[in-house]
């Protein structure tokens, strides 16, 4: 899962478990009955469970573009070779 | 991070967080029902009247209790405990009850009855205070809802005259 579909997920996740919740309180209490309400909740969590739990295709749209590692060793990081230049001048001090 | 289990575990989380909350809107909407119960009890006989060996005086009435508690039933409501109960002063004590009857109302269609019953548990004073003894008769209940507090209330019926002598 990249990073845009875990926010995906997530949001799906809240939104679809309150919207199950404010439909079952209204159905349950227009029909009086606490059962409905129940029923109706419980088959919302485990339709929200099969949607945004399992990582689906469409969680994946958006991945990730890595450097190629070859790329990286062409352009060594500035500050790696300042480090050793410091290092190496320190070492003749000591001794 | 963002696993499998991660993600089954905060929609758990969320989930029973909101059926709790359902569950203390479905307990606060109990409030707006106001119920009009309603209940007559006559006592049709006093089948004897005695004074048991060690003083205290016992009387077996025949009862006839009608009531209408429907109203009292809501989608919150599982089930409704109702008991009779005979209200009597003495000088020892200022309220003595006795229940003489009781009975639980598992829905709503059984909450319009009538029974015609002679006391279903003991009526006995604590000492020989009941010869021409005026007592009240209270129907008592209270409400178990399926979520929420229980709640009890009681509705004061017509009283009656005990006989001035043992029969």
């Amino acid at each position: 899962m990249d990073w845009q579909g875990q926010k995906l997920a997530e949001q799906l996740m809240q939104i679809l478990l309150l919207a199950f919740a404010a439909v079952s309180f209204g159905t349950g209490y227009l029909l009086g009955s606490f059962q409905m309400m129940m029923l109706i909740y419980a088959g919302g969590v485990v339709l929200t469970t099969l949607v945004t739990v399992p990582n689906w295709p469409f969680f994946n749209r958006h991945p990730l573009k890595w450097l190629d590692p070859s790329e990286a060793e062409k352009h060594p990081k500035p500050q790696q070779q300042q480090q050793q230049a410091v290092s190496s001048k320190k070492k003749p001090t000591k001794k | 991070m963002h696993s499998f289990g991660y993600r089954a575990n905060a929609l758990l989380t969320f989930a029973v967080t909101i059926l709790a909350l359902m569950c203390a809107m479905a307990s606060f909407s109990d409030n707006f029902n106001h119920p009009s119960p309603s209940s007559s009890v006559q006592v049709l006989n006093v089948n004897w009247f005695q004074k048991q060996p060690n003083g205290n005086d016992e009387v077996s009435l025949t009862l006839n209790i009608s009531a209408d508690l429907q109203s009292l039933f809501t989608w919150n409501t599982k089930q409704v405990f109702v008991f009779l109960a005979a209200e009597y002063e003495t000088p020892k004590n200022s309220l003595n009850q006795i229940s003489l009857w009781d009975g639980i109302i598992a829905s709503k269609e059984h909450a319009k009855f009538w029974t015609h019953t002679s006391n279903k548990y003991r009526f006995i004073d604590q000492g020989s205070n009941l010869r021409g003894k005026e007592f009240n008769l209270t129907l008592h209940w209270h409400v178990m809802p399926k979520t929420g507090k229980m709640f009890a209330d009681k509705l004061v019926m017509s009283g009656y005259r005990l006989p001035k002598e043992y029969r």
